[in-house]
């Protein structure tokens, strides 16, 4: 008898024989179907729908999760920093599964031409429709870092997202990136919102007064709902301040139990925080603070497959770039939630069916920019990917476009977590530049900083991410590098993590009084000049016509 | 031979140790001299407990050209706030009244580096409680 896997494996080999026609597709349709997806013991009553990052990709994408996602402190080793086979062994996956290929990066190259590309708003919807027929009062809730991240986005400044989310009725949402198109513009679109905008985190900074609506309370199934929302907490930080330049973030604890209390009071029987804080955060939100039920937690783009539990709080998790669906149905009555069941719903997009409604919506707001979307630009031989706490290769292209293009010594990509991946032979469209690099604050600067300074930008951002103190993570990767090649100790303390710290192109140790010529792009600075980075990546691409990566080893980590 | 201030306070930390075993350690012994000072002059001379004192301070400073703050001791007659980590560590003392309402107060502070925030309170009976927060300045700029 032939095995699932076994079949799987004869159809990749088959497809390599064939070229890549239409045989991954009926891979895909032969592991899986839509109703083994969807299918879901309905519990209780009430059902909440969680749908977080997805960085307004609206189309299938190839999106390879990280093989490196370090935890340090108290974190080291639990969920969501156990990747690859080792996430596989923790849920007892087997390798060349459709768990596998969704969740982990094994074996990536192939099982994506197996089970076909993921996500696609259309599919997205598919399933949100399928769980309101069984549901109708289900609730739908957008996790933010929905208005942005593709080039239709940043022409439209959000609007083709917001129409097509607005389509999908969602009962709230919280936010991140939603704040680059600049709090004029959040003004202008939160206004005419059908739902609300909830960040009980964001604050007016002169007068110290809520900025945004905090919670809101849904009587679903005879219960009370409450989910109080928690936007990104580092946005003057980690994007520009001054975009949005009277209002104040930040975790505020205090203020999460506050509200807490008050909902109680006003008799919520369930709590959920829909949270922009990253899963490390919110499981110190949980051991923090009393009496939240469910944390939808979003910012870190993790796929979790089942809730965490910390305390008496579970914590979903769910992906990110439209891959992934949550599925939560609780059994909730006066005296809090007595039963639930949970489900990952991974969106594969040769097996759900794309919903013709918006399907057509989607294609409306792309036929203005079509032509110019779908431009082939080049192509390339290697995975072109982005996640992982060190590098990617789609980085790691950005960074020699920085060099080449700029004639810089040294170049500075930030560790984003959002941009789908390409495989090898994809052609690389001006649509696919644009989904790794699409922003309001894209100028490729040019400049000189010293050694000291280099160093003194790699620890700052290193703590961003290493702090054994979840509050202190900002939840992004580590700056991406090209041109020079460095040691980082993960466990060491803010200012000893980095070290050897060295030039590619002469092998030597970087000097901390000598200058070198830098050239990045996302800076937070106001004013900063230089070219949009997409043109700097479309014109090495298009002079390189084709592009190889090599394997990255210029960053050695030890302390893990 | 020269007992310094530092190992006097060292001893008299080991003498408490002995009659309550979870003994605090104080702020002002990691931090610097400047601080010390302020601490003992502020309290009399009496090294600070733990107790119901609390400082209220992002994790990390939007602009460290600003930073709010606010600290909370029920019963304090006054309260000392320190930057360890600014150049003059000095910030603001807060006195209250028997009419007071509430013994705490908010003010912004601006923030040389990542540093602690030290509030040391006197309570009406002449003893003296402190607590420390650690208010990170970053670079910043590569949040996901």
């Amino acid at each position: 008898m032939i095995s699932r896997r076994d079949f799987l494996q004869a159809g990749v080999a088959a497809a390599a024989i064939f070229g890549a026609g239409n045989f991954p597709v009926l891979a895909a349709r032969q592991a899986l179907t839509q109703n083994q997806l969807l299918d879901f013991k309905t519990t209780g009553n009430v059902t909440i729908i969680h749908f977080t990052d997805c960085h307004a990709q609206v189309k299938p994408i190839w999106f390879r999760e990280p093989s490196v996602n370090i935890g340090v402190g108290a974190q080291k080793g639990l969920l969501p920093h156990i990747t690859g086979q080792d996430l596989l062994n923790a849920f007892n996956y087997q390798t060349g599964t459709p768990e596998a290929y969704a969740l982990t990066s094994e074996d990536f190259v192939s099982l994506a031409r197996s089970y076909g590309k993921m996500g696609g708003l259309d599919r997205v919807s598919t399933i949100v429709k399928a769980i309101r027929a069984e549901r109708p009062d289900a609730l739908f809730l957008d996790g933010g870092d929905t208005w942005h991240g593709s080039m239709t986005a940043l022409k439209t400044d959000g609007q083709d997202m917001v129409n097509l989310m607005n389509a999908l009725n969602p009962d709230a949402m919280t936010s991140h990136w939603e704040f680059t198109y600049g709090i004029d513009r959040v003004n202008e679109i939160v206004e005419e919102l059908p739902f609300p905008f909830l960040g009980a985190n964001i604050f007016d900074s002169e007068w110290d007064e809520p900025a945004f609506e905090p919670y809101k309370i849904f009587e679903r199934g005879g219960a009370k709902v409450a989910v109080i929302g928690q936007a990104f907490p580092y946005m003057p930080i980690a994007n520009p301040g001054w975009m949005f330049p009277n209002l104040s973030f930040g975790i505020r604890e205090a203020r999460i139990q506050e509200m807490v209390e008050e909902v109680k009071q006003e008799g919520a029987d369930v709590v959920v925080l829909l949270s922009h804080n990253g899963f490390d955060v919110d499981r110190k939100v949980a051991q923090q603070v009393s009496g939240i039920d469910v944390i939808l937690s979003g910012h870190t783009h993790d796929a979790v497959p089942e809730p965490v539990k910390v305390g008496k709080t579970m914590i979903i998790a769910s992906g990110s770039n439209g891959k992934f669906v949550s599925r939560l149905d609780l059994d909730v009555d006066k005296n809090g939630i007595k039963d639930f069941t949970y489900k990952l719903i991974p969106v594969f997009s040769d097996v759900i069916d794309p919903d013709p409604e918006m399907a057509a919506l989607i294609e409306k707001e792309r036929a203005p920019f079509k032509e110019e979307l779908e431009e082939v630009i080049g192509t390339t031989d290697s995975l072109l990917y982005r996640r992982g706490n060190f590098n990617g290769t789609w980085d790691d292209l950005i960074c020699q476009a920085l060099i080449e293009e700029r004639d810089a010594d040294i170049a500075l990509s930030p560790g984003f977590r959002w941009g789908p991946s390409l495989l090898p032979g994809d052609n690389i469209t001006r649509e696919d530049i644009h989904n790794a690099t699409s922003m309001t604050y894209p100028n490729a600067y040019r400049t000189e900083m010293t050694g000291q300074y280099l160093h003194e930008i790699l620890e700052d951002v290193a703590d961003n991410l290493f702090n054994p103190d979840p509050y202190y993570q900002q939840g992004g990767d580590m700056v991406r590098v090209g041109g020079m090649g460095y040691s980082i100790d993960v466990s060491k303390p803010v200012g000893e993590r980095v070290s050897n710290m060295t030039l590619l192109k002469t092998g030597e140790t970087i000097d901390p009084t000598k200058t070198y010529v830098v050239s990045g792009w996302a800076s937070v600075g106001e004013d900063t000049e230089g070219p949009e980075i997409w043109q700097v990546v479309e014109d090495y691409i298009s002079r390189k016509g084709t592009i190889t990566m090599d394997p990255n080893s210029t960053v050695r980590v030890t302390g893990v | 031979m020269t007992v310094t201030r530092r190992e006097a306070l060292g001893l008299a930390v080991g003498g408490a140790a002995a009659l309550t075993t979870l003994r605090f350690t104080a702020p002002a012994f990691a931090a610097g001299n400047a601080v010390e000072d302020a601490i003992l002059e502020f309290t009399g001379g009496a090294t600070p407990g733990s107790g119901d004192i609390t400082i209220g301070a992002p994790e990390i400073a939007e602009n460290g050209n600003t930073v709010p703050i606010e600290v909370s001791a029920p019963g304090a007659a006054s309260i000392m706030l320190l930057a360890a980590g600014n150049p003059s560590p000095g910030v603001a003392t807060f006195h209250f009244s028997a009419l007071s309402g509430a013994q705490e107060a908010k003010t912004r502070i601006r923030l040389a580096k990542t540093q602690d925030i030290i509030a040391v309170a006197k309570m009406q009976d002449g003893s003296a409680i402190t607590t420390k927060r650690s208010v990170k300045v970053t670079i910043g700029g590569c949040g996901g």
